[in-house]
């Protein structure tokens, strides 16, 4: 069975989530090998939960070289790693990041690119999610490698136990690629609540707001839930972009969606259109959201949220 | 300095967006205008010409490559203040996928270029139809050029660019020295709307159109029969059946809320 290259998304050697469901996507189409590029103590740290999640092989590519570059050094490194494995295909999470990479590996290596994968099987046949999440459309790769980006919550991880060889890769990274330079970073503040393209329930809000997030955090909290936000909400500057929910910000699809104060415009509905059970809150009786929801109230959500999340509350016990 | 900035024609957002009977986009059955995305990619292209406050000095290029009813997205671009267009328009194109446009756009920076370099090539973040945020980084690869990309926040002083990057997991800055393929989020701040001079001066602004074999490309290395990946079927998603919508009279919204909730075990 040939190999399937899966790029590891991590944080100071801290694999991410969505990682793991590529590990069982890769499971599907032939065995999952691991490419962590990171230092060797992330390497050591990050090994066992990839080994745990099924990699029969952990690809390890030394960054020292490399960090502090965008991008590009890294699809040169997947680029070799391709021409030594010959895989079945490439897995690389959805993400700014993870496409980036895609779209270079793919004109690299001469190989066709699928990206926004909602599902991966046998073939590989993808499957995506179209047009603010009104078509459904499958596709496959035709030419070279199958490089194929997925997005997060797209596959169950699962703890199948690989073998978890581990093999040093030592990439020859070209000046070209080290071009664009990483100067500053700031890694993201962890707010204490799931990740919002992890979240099972999410809870946002928008213009209705009216800038007080206290409502739509308070019954986040209450359920469990990431706090979302529409982008109305974030141009006026009363929430950071990285909750902004839609076309230019996230798209999630979780198992419940709570829209509090979201009129629902396309670019909206484009980041949450595909989750399985929609609520919303809006004073608005004419709202769009409103054609979208499972259940709606048409109301205040300064009052309507709180006294749900007191009484949601008191249900827990 | 010699900017090009890269447009794309879409189907309207709003509009009714359906597939052709070969899986490609439908273009032509929906009204199309020039991406949202890539205003803003307009608009951060004139004001590092207004910073650069030598007008005549820097050019900036509006680049499309699309369907004849394409040029509107290029008008649109000249409109808004940009000095020159350029609109790529061949049958063989139809059904290209981002690599195959990748390249058309590749040539054609290089064409628009002519005798000087273009120092930077300006990309919104995404298209508003395929959305596939990937022909930026194609074209800095297949140019050999620094990729600056999903920039919200962009500093240039000659030429020296950095841009602050709203990344997956952190919040970065990145630096490069052009010349450099730039690509811009909706975060920058909004595009301008073409003013009535704008409108008319735009009339009179150069736009060429230029084929496969001005571009020295191929027709054999583009369009749908050799795109390196397939779409097999398209599906509309039914429709969400209407749900149950309450008024809330005295908190009973509140209650039927939570009565929802639990009822459907996310209590």
């Amino acid at each position: 069975m040939s190999e399937v290259l899966v790029l590891v998304d991590h944080v100071d050697g801290e694999v991410k989530k969505p990682t793991l469901e590529l590990l069982a996507i890769a499971k599907r189409l032939g065995e999952p090998s691991a490419v962590f590029i990171g230092g060797a103590e992330e390497a050591a740290a990050a090994g066992a939960r990839l080994t745990a999640f099924g990699a029969e092989k952990i690809y390890v590519v030394d960054d020292a070289e490399i960090r502090g570059y965008l991008v590009a050094p890294k699809a040169e490194a997947l680029q070799q790693l391709v021409e030594k494995t010959s895989p079945a295909a490439v897995l690389i999470v959805s993400g700014f990041e993870g496409k980036e990479i895609a779209g270079r590996l793919a004109i690299k290596i001469g190989s066709g690119l699928i990206t926004d994968a909602v599902d991966v099987q046998e073939g590989p046949v993808t499957t995506q999610s179209v047009f603010a999440g009104n078509f459904t459309v499958t596709a496959k790769v035709t030419k070279g490698t199958p490089i194929i980006t997925v997005k997060p919550n797209s596959a169950t991880p699962e703890e199948s136990g690989g073998a978890g060889t581990v093999e040093e890769f030592s990439a020859t990274i070209s000046e070209g690629a080290k071009t664009a330079q990483i100067v500053a970073s700031q890694p993201r503040q962890a707010s204490g609540r799931p990740e919002l393209n992890e979240a099972a329930i999410v809870v946002s809000g928008g213009r209705g707001t009216g800038g007080n997030f206290e409502p739509i955090e308070g019954l986040a909290d209450a359920l469990g839930a990431a706090v979302g936000a529409s982008r109305a909400a974030v141009d006026s500057g009363w929430i950071p972009h990285n909750f902004q929910i839609g076309q230019t910000g996230k798209t999630v699809s979780p198992q419940l969606y709570i829209a509090n104060g979201i009129s629902g415009a396309i670019q909206h509905r484009a980041g949450m259109q595909t989750s399985k059970t929609i609520v919303a809150v809006n004073k608005d009786e004419e709202a769009p959201i409103f054609e979208l929801v499972d259940f709606g109230v048409v109301g205040d959500l300064h009052t309507v949220l709180p006294a749900a999340t007191e009484q949601i509350n008191k249900r827990k016990g | 300095m010699n900017i090009v900035v890269c447009v794309k024609y879409v189907p309207d957002a709003t509009g009714d967006r359906q597939f052709e009977s070969d899986n490609t986009v439908d273009r032509v059955g929906v009204d199309g205008l020039l991406s949202e995305l890539d205003e803003y990619a307009v608009e951060q292209a004139l004001q590092i010409k207004e910073k650069a406050g030598d007008d005549t000095e820097t050019v900036v290029t509006a680049l499309c490559v699309g369907p004849e009813k394409a040029v509107d997205a290029v008008r649109k671009a000249l409109q808004m203040g940009a000095d020159r267009g350029i609109h790529v328009v061949d049958d063989a194109i139809a059904g290209s996928d981002a690599v195959a446009t990748s390249l058309v756009l590749a040539r054609a920076v290089e064409k628009a270029g002519g005798e000087t370099r273009v120092d930077l090539v300006v990309c919104g973040m995404a298209s508003t139809d395929a959305s596939m945020s990937v022909v930026p980084a194609m074209l800095a690869e297949r140019l050999g050029l620094p990729q600056v990309t999903f920039a919200s926040v962009i500093e240039t002083q000659g030429d020296q660019v950095r841009v602050k990057r709203d990344g997956d997991s952190a919040t970065e800055v990145i630096g490069a020295t052009m010349p450099l393929v730039l690509s811009v989020t909706d975060q920058t701040g909004e595009a301008r709307y073409p003013s009535f001079k704008g409108i008319m001066a735009a009339k009179k602004k150069p736009l060429d159109t230029w084929s496969l074999s001005d571009l020295g490309v191929d027709a054999g290395q583009v369009g749908l029969s050799v795109a390196w990946s397939e779409v097999q079927d398209t599906t509309a998603r039914p429709p969400r059946t209407a749900g149950e919508i309450v008024k809330d009279e005295d908190g009973s919204g509140a209650t039927a809320l939570a009565e929802f909730l639990a009822a459907k075990k996310f209590i």
